[in-house]
């Protein structure tokens, strides 16, 4: 069997978008966090999680635009790591910061609109990587698995929005995460016209 | 071809073309397997914040002196024997590595760590404090004369943040009421309003227009003249570090600490409530009164615990920051949700 192309790509990757939950570890236990250790934490993994969302989201867009096929082979994983970093940001809130209060976590969720997005965002989360795989794929067919997974369109939309909701007073950087996302979305929208538009010039065989 | 002699490896040692190349392929794909998950790690490490080491935290300015309060060294005095006034509180300290390295002073950077890296180019002498509006005194004082008015006394606060953290400070300062007495208010006077320095050179945070510049705060005229109210110039027996307000700034322990207005410049009494930073830009978020109030949310968390810096699990908030007793009658007949 040939080796497939850039054999190194997919473990390079997964090395380093790990690399700085190791680093957070490593810094948290020399007490190299500053004071405020839990709060570093929630950010970062918060922060990590949605540049992976972003960057899973700009695969296809790379494809559409240079013909990059590469990309669309780091989707899958890129995906997952922004899952398992939203996961861990969830965990740090609920175990960590709330000691597990669980009246107290029902109560932000339900009563906060900050963090009920960032909660739905997560819960949209979750099928798409309980549907990574590719059985999953087989077993839903193409399509339907196709639709599902666009749900991490609304995830995205939705984690941004916690995070500008987050920020006490300066917007740039959730307006930036905000920017990139629209342009993200907006090269499908238009690719999405395209085909539609291709489509119907097209002359139905008679 | 002059060598003929050199000794040549047997032919079964020769390394095979194709391990050969093998080898050539996984020099070459481990190296851009390192590149590429250097490059990714280190584009993350560059989008997460700056952080602060506790190395990079500047050593705390000497007591005494100039700058320093009269007060008299701490090690000659260890804060720790001083018998306890009848405000202070007796909850273990936060240490003085996080009290001046942990700071929301946004004219010196929107990050916690940002001030005590920033804050040196503040200049804290000459630095004089105008006094006016409704008083019969108007006045400009120099700090170094309002020091020896008013040898600041020791004032062991909690500090509760409206992110929800809080600390135990011992703060050395003058109690506001003092000052307010001696420019003799006008019976007109009904608040106090306050003003930072606004010096862009001074305070590279205010190149940005993140806030309305200067920082403005206000106080009814009861709250600022109540015991508590303190004007803070020192703390750990030590004069106040740039980063936590100096020369001078106000400490109103039952408030949350963005009433706490640092490098004051100007104390003017009023007649009509004064505007205030956060109010101004978050009217929703930020009130003018400001108590803390366990039972009164902020739009965005809860305000029912807090995390003491330094310790791990949130500890209950206590309405007016566990100051009721002194304070809670200056409100009554108010609802303190309606005035948050």
């Amino acid at each position: 069997m040939a080796s497939p192309p850039f054999p190194w790509l997919k473990p390079a990757v997964l090395v380093g978008g790990l690399s700085p939950l190791a680093l957070l570890l490593v810094q948290g236990l020399q007490g190299e966090l500053g004071p405020n250790v839990i709060e570093v934490v929630l950010n970062q993994t918060g922060l990590l999680a949605l540049v992976f969302l972003l960057v899973s989201l700009a695969c296809t867009p790379l494809k559409l635009l240079f013909a990059w096929t590469w990309p669309l082979r780091l989707r899958k994983m890129l995906g997952l790591m922004a899952f398992a970093y939203a996961v861990l940001h969830f965990l740090t809130y609920a175990v960590v910061d709330q000691g597990l209060a669980l009246g107290r976590i029902f109560q932000d969720i339900t009563e906060r609109s900050f963090i009920a997005v960032g909660f739905v965002a997560l819960m949209l989360l979750v099928p798409l990587a309980l549907t990574s795989t590719n059985a999953s794929v087989r077993r839903l067919g193409f399509p339907t698995w196709q639709r599902l997974h666009r749900l991490v369109y609304v995830a995205a939309v939705l984690g941004v929005v916690h995070f500008v909701w987050r920020v006490k007073k300066d917007l740039t950087e959730p307006l930036i995460f905000a920017a990139v996302l629209a342009v993200l979305l907006g090269i499908r929208a238009v690719e999405a016209v395209r085909k539609r538009r291709r489509t119907r010039a097209t002359p139905r065989p008679a | 071809m002059s060598d003929k002699k050199a000794p040549q490896p047997p032919e079964s040692e020769v390394t095979p073309e194709t391990l050969y190349r093998r080898r050539r392929e996984f020099i070459k794909n481990a190296g851009l397997f390192l590149g590429t998950a250097a490059a990714v790690g280190g584009g993350l490490y560059l989008l997460g914040p700056k952080r602060t080491r506790p190395g990079e935290t500047p050593p705390p300015p000497e007591a005494g002196g100039k700058a320093g309060p009269a007060e008299p060294p701490a090690d000659e005095a260890p804060i720790a024997q001083k018998s306890l006034g009848p405000y202070d509180t007796d909850e273990a300290q936060t240490p003085y590595d996080d009290v001046t390295s942990y700071n929301n002073f946004y004219e010196f950077g929107l990050d916690k760590g940002d001030p005590v890296q920033n804050a040196h180019t503040l200049k804290t002498r000459p630095w004089a404090v105008v006094v006016d509006g409704e008083v019969n005194k108007p006045q400009t004082v120099d700090i170094d004369q309002l020091l020896a008015w008013f040898p600041p006394e020791e004032r062991i606060y909690r500090m509760r943040c409206v992110e929800a953290w809080s600390m135990v400070i011992p703060w050395l300062g003058i109690p506001l009421g003092e000052l307010i007495k001696r420019v003799e208010p006008t019976s007109r006077a009904k608040y106090v309003a306050f003003t930072t320095l606004k010096d862009p050179e001074q305070m590279p945070g205010q190149k940005r227009r993140v806030l309305d510049w200067p920082y403005v705060e206000g106080l009814r005229l009861d709250e600022a003249v109540h015991p508590l109210t303190l004007l803070a110039t020192g703390l750990y027996g030590k004069a106040l570090p740039p980063q936590n307000g100096a020369p001078l700034r106000l400490v109103v322990p039952w408030k949350y600490g963005f009433k706490g207005i640092k490098s004051i410049v100007r104390i003017t009494l009023t007649e009509r409530q004064p505007p205030t930073t956060w109010n101004l830009a978050a009217s929703n978020e930020y009130g003018f009164y400001a108590n803390v109030n366990p039972a009164v949310d902020h739009p965005r968390w809860s305000q029912a615990t807090e995390r003491r810096i330094g310790e791990f699990r949130r500890r209950p908030t206590l309405p007016f920051n566990g100051y009721a007793e002194q304070v809670a009658s200056l409100y009554t007949g108010m609802d303190l949700r309606e005035n948050y």
